[in-house]
């Protein structure tokens, strides 16, 4: 993606609310073609760096640059980007052929060229034969879908979407996530998505953009941020995790548990503290004479794929997922080859 | 036993307060002019009252006041129930009990206030003055029914039609009034009916040269009072309720 030009960035941008910091100094690009996901708990600050993009907010400092150009004081309406809102927020007055062409009729295009584009995007949406119906008289996956056609509608260089599939069934918004990220590609715009959701970002995404309390914590790759959390906070937030804190003894061996691991990280120093993770389905069990460490099992939860085991071993709890399961109280053996230990900076205690 | 003390109770409140309505609009037929005899069935003082020109320059200042004063305040109530929408809560709490005030205030001394005022200005009391003062008691009514029709909005309606291209004036004229074109209707209606049976404000702000209907029965009455002034009750007690009953229509469709 890196031969693609930029087109926003965010330099030092921070946003204040009587006197409370809800970001502070953001900095984030975003390529032109990306789909980027800003993906945090709620009140990260995620949903207010959308909307200084869409200009409904002014940062308190620093600057929004789109293709280069300084947009920060812009107004909505003059910006070449478009937002898909969370509740829809269609116009009930209008039915949905009107409400798709609310955006083409203020750029003064002709009737018969409205008509063409607004069949054009009723069908890319698969909504044709609903232009006539009122928005009301739809359910809410078929709002979400005249939402994104109006906005795509006005063919923007960058769309934002503001947990569009938020108010939608599971199903549903698998579907949805799928059809989005098809859109996107066959489309070849821009998308910012905002979402709580950690399995919608690392579905849909080229990058992740992991925020918490107004700062960026961590931005990759879905693969990089699953596999190399930077810290423990991401490594909570990004799927299920095993978090224990432990001593690097030198590069490529780090201790916890009271046992020393081959690891495949560096660079952290000798007898250095650090937060390893592991995650729940790199651990094995193996018979207990041969584990790299030992415990009981605490309890079993069937989990449809999977199973998910409770294994305490001397100092520490282990969540294990794996397909065969051992019956609680068992005593089996662990272990955990190389490339499925990732060490991190460790956090300050406050954060976690 | 128990159902019928009931329905003779609510029986009982209607026709107190329905009764003497009824014998006005009955004896507005009487063709003598005693109120103690019926003498037959008549439209003579129907007749007499639309020849009667005092009545009838009453009757058009009291239409083109409600008029005028209704058009003035639906255009000044809608823009402020918008303002006040896009307040922040705590001054937006003051706003609205600024504006809920004059409503809970007796008309007697929103009239005898505007007089004071309309005499400290050096106004002379009259047309104008009057059209003033029933704007001045309409507004407040046009805010509170437009206002739950914006509160019902999404609230991002808006924000998506600025999102969209249009400017904040496009906005407001094509997406903001249109969702809340009910409430606007409805509070244009209101104010006119209000406007149209006024009397204690009106009494106070005009001079007696102009008189609507209310202010010239009230005059009328001090002199002995003409059978013609029973039709004319009668019709502006038929054109308020069809009004009134429009109104409630609206308001239970909303819900």
């Amino acid at each position: 993606m890196s031969e693609q030009p930029r087109m926003i960035y965010l330099d030092h941008v921070s946003k204040e609310y009587d006197g409370v910091t809800v970001l502070d100094d953001i900095n984030l690009y975003i390529l032109k073609k990306e789909f980027v996901t800003l993906l945090g708990p709620s009140g990260c600050g995620k949903t207010t760096t959308l909307r200084i993009i869409g200009g409904f907010e002014y940062p308190s400092t620093g600057r929004v640059l789109f293709e280069g150009k300084d947009i920060t004081g812009m107004p909505p309406y003059k910006r070449r980007v478009n937002t898909v809102f969370q509740k829809y927020a269609l116009f009930p007055h209008l039915n949905v052929r009107d409400n798709i062409a609310f955006g083409l009729k203020l750029k003064k295009m002709s009737r018969a060229e409205i008509n063409k584009r607004v069949d054009k995007m009723l069908d890319l949406v698969n909504m044709s034969g609903y232009g006539k119906r009122s928005v009301d008289s739809l359910s809410g996956g078929q709002q979400q879908r005249i939402a994104i056609a109006r906005s795509l509608v006005n063919e923007p260089e960058v769309l934002l979407l503001d947990e569009p599939l938020g108010a939608l069934d599971l199903k549903l918004r698998k579907e949805m996530q799928l059809e989005l990220k098809s859109m996107q590609q066959q489309l070849g715009i821009t998308f910012l998505y905002v979402t709580h959701d950690q399995e919608e970002a690392l579905t849909m995404s080229d990058t992740i953009v992991v925020m918490n309390a107004g700062h960026i914590l961590q931005i990759g790759t879905p693969k990089t941020i699953y596999d190399e959390p930077a810290n423990a906070f991401v490594a909570n937030f990004i799927g299920e995790s095993n978090i224990i804190r432990g001593t690097m003894v030198r590069d490529e061996l780090v201790c916890f548990s009271g046992v020393d691991f081959p690891c495949v990280d560096s660079g952290f120093g000798e007898n250095a503290p650090v937060d390893v993770v592991v995650r729940p389905e790199d651990i094995v069990i193996v018979g207990e004479d041969i584990g790299q460490l030992t415990g009981t099992v605490k309890s079993v939860l069937f989990k449809g794929v999977h199973y998910e085991m409770m294994i305490e071993s001397h100092d520490f709890t282990w969540k294990v997922h794996s397909t065969t399961m051992q019956p609680a109280g068992s005593r089996v053996g662990l272990s955990i080859v190389p490339f499925n230990i990732h060490i991190m900076h460790p956090m300050k205690e406050e954060a976690r | 036993m128990k159902q019928f003390l009931k329905k003779s109770y609510l029986a009982i409140i209607l026709i107190f307060l329905y009764v003497p309505i009824i014998v006005l609009i009955v004896q507005s037929f009487n063709s003598g002019k005693s109120r103690a005899k019926w003498e037959g069935l008549s439209l003579h003082w129907y007749q007499e009252l639309f020849s009667n020109t005092s009545i009838m320059n009453a009757l058009w200042v009291t239409v083109t006041v409600a008029l005028v004063a209704t058009v003035a305040a639906t255009l000044l109530g809608t823009l402020a129930a918008i303002g006040i929408y896009s307040m922040k809560k705590r001054p937006q709490a003051l706003m609205m009990t600024i504006t809920n005030l004059p409503n809970t205030m007796p008309d007697i001394v929103t009239g005898v206030s505007l007089m004071l005022l309309y005499i400290f200005a050096k106004v002379e009391r009259g047309y104008v003055t009057m059209v003033l003062a029933h704007i001045t008691f309409d507004v407040p009514y046009v805010v509170l029914s437009v206002l739950p029709k914006l509160k019902q909005m999404n609230k991002h309606i808006y924000e998506a039609a600025l999102d969209l291209g249009a400017t904040p004036t496009y906005a407001l004229t094509h997406v903001i009034i249109p969702e809340c074109k009910q409430g606007i209707v409805t509070g244009a209606l209101l104010a006119f009916t209000l406007s149209l049976d006024d009397f204690t404000i009106s009494y106070f702000t005009t001079s007696p040269l102009v008189q609507n209907l209310s202010t010239l029965i009230y005059s009328a009455t001090k002199l002995g009072i003409s059978p013609v002034y029973y039709a004319l009750s009668s019709l502006m007690f038929v054109v308020l309720l069809v009004l009134l009953l429009i109104v409630n229509h609206r308001t239970a469709d909303n819900k």
